[in-house]
């Protein structure tokens, strides 16, 4: 028998994600993904709409799942375990994801693993950097969270700190919303952040208390929203271009900021970045010389295994597997699971 | 009706403190205003003066973060949320006027469903004062809270009330 295969199931948002994945000794083998991202659909709502999410996710599921198997080339008897978010995130979405793994755990009499969202975030690293180990400090930041993660092996790991009130990922979004520049935030913003100056408008950096490793970004949001309030009332023009370089600027200055300061305190000289905001041209660049600054290397997946994927989550739950854990199909979700 | 002028968001949240030491089960807090007007801010300070001991965080992303207090604390976000017929199929009426204190955010989207009986706080930016400052309005529609808005009055005298007509 060849190294196990894993299948992958990942809903706990707005993307239903499926992976077929193979632990080879060469390192990790996607087999097949299938990725049906419902940003289109959200994007007239600017923002994910749970009910309509929910809904996508149980038209697809299946249809991707027979997509999936056919992409790879196997039969379902030739998965030997199953590992699905099971939180946190949006329950509706959820419910989808856990029903339909525990479904095929239930016909194949093949073990179901539940895995963290967050988890399955930091494993992403390691698809395509097999060789890469813990210890290391993940920044973990996304349209939901932003988190601090001390891992210090596998199953082993700390939180070290999180946002205190708006994820980043959450900030780019309704500042963009506010700008008028539609959804996803992030993207939009980082584009239009290239042609400005980050140092044209002094917003306040997000540093709860310089010691503390918590973030906040509601202050900035407000602060942003402050400005456009004068400049309307003023009449005044400002660049658009300018004021997203410079809101950039103080949540990527944030981040990279007290993620370093992390690794410090953890004693660590690697640092992962990971979740959809990591795929943040600036976030990359900054973190990346911060870290240099302090003796520390950045590692950061492609882009695809940042938003949220499957494969990732396959890989986290052959982990927890090769631990020793086992769910049984009586697995449920939680949507606001701690890690 | 009440009206005050909070100069901060210390002040915000411990006015938010205030109203949440005097709330109980069945209690339903309804917050509006707009992006970055302190509505999670004054959700920090209800949650706090309830009992809760945890980080109260943004729930934009999973709806609602449940907390516990001296009762159990119920947080909605309703940004995400477009109509009120999207609001009834999620179910969020399990959690009105239960066993628990309900907070919510971006409750006008909710509104056919609160009123009248919830706490209305209303948060408006103030033109020409400094960015942190609110004008904050509390209203109780269905006439629940005339206790709670009366020991405002003198709990919170510092915030100079004016009453305005309903």
């Amino acid at each position: 028998m060849g190294p196990i295969i894993i299948l992958g199931v990942e809903s706990s948002c707005d993307d239903t994600a499926l992976a077929l994945v193979q632990d080879t000794p060469d390192g990790w083998r996607v087999l097949a993904r299938e990725l049906s991202s419902q940003a289109d659909i959200h994007k007239k709502y600017g923002g994910v709409v749970p009910e309509i999410a929910s809904r996508q996710h149980a038209e697809l599921i299946n249809a991707l799942l027979e997509r999936l198997f056919g992409q790879a080339q196997l039969g379902w008897g030739e998965v030997e375990l199953i590992a699905v978010t099971n939180g946190p995130g949006l329950i509706g979405s959820l419910l989808i994801g856990v029903g339909a793994a525990k479904a095929i755990a239930f016909a194949r009499e093949i073990p179901i693993i539940g895995v963290h969202h967050l988890k399955g975030h930091i494993y992403s690293v390691f698809i395509e950097r097999p060789s890469l180990a813990m210890p290391f400090v993940a920044l973990v930041v996304s349209g939901g969270h932003t988190v601090l993660v001390n891992a210090r092996g596998h199953g082993d790991f700390v939180e070290m700190g999180r946002t205190r009130d708006d994820a980043a990922g959450e900030a780019f979004d309704k500042v963009a919303k506010a700008l008028g520049l539609g959804y996803p935030g992030g993207p939009l913003i980082d584009q239009l952040a290239k042609v400005g100056n980050p140092g044209a408008i002094p917003f306040p950096r997000a540093l709860p208390a310089k010691d503390s490793l918590e973030f906040s970004f509601s202050g900035l949001k407000t602060a942003v929203m402050y400005f456009l309030k004068q400049q309307a009332r003023d009449q005044s023009a400002f660049s658009l271009s300018d004021l997203a370089a410079s809101f950039q600027e103080a949540v990527v200055d944030a981040l990279a900021e007290k993620t370093v300061r992390a690794a410090g305190l953890a004693g660590v000289k690697q640092i992962v970045l990971v979740g959809g905001v990591a795929c943040n041209s600036r976030l990359r660049e900054k973190m990346t010389q911060r870290a240099a600054e302090a003796g520390m290397d950045v590692y950061y997946p492609s882009p695809e295994l940042c938003t949220d994927n499957a494969e990732m989550i396959a890989c986290a739950g052959y982990h927890e597997f090769k631990l020793g854990r086992r769910d049984t199909l009586r697995l449920d979700v939680h949507p606001s699971l701690a890690i | 009706m009440l009206e005050c002028i909070t100069k901060n968001e210390e002040e915000t949240k411990s006015l938010g403190r205030q109203v949440g030491l005097h709330l109980s089960a069945g209690h339903v807090v309804g917050v509006t205003g707009e992006l970055g007007a302190g509505k999670t801010v004054f959700i920090q300070g209800v949650a706090s003066g309830m009992g809760v001991s945890e980080p109260v965080t943004s729930p934009s992303f999973v709806l609602m973060h449940q907390y516990s207090g001296r009762c159990p604390v119920y947080h909605f976000d309703l940004y995400r949320l477009e109509s009120s017929s999207e609001i009834q199929t999620l179910g969020i009426e399990e959690y009105l006027w239960t066993d628990g204190v309900a907070l919510l955010e971006w409750a006008e989207r909710a509104k056919p469903i609160l009123f009248p009986n919830f706490l209305h706080v209303q948060l408006h930016y103030l033109d020409e004062a400094p960015a942190d400052s609110r004008r904050v309005v509390l209203e109780d529609p269905g006439g629940r809270f005339g206790r709670l808005l009366e020991g405002m009055l003198t709990r919170c005298e510092y915030l100079r009330w004016i009453r305005l007509p309903i």
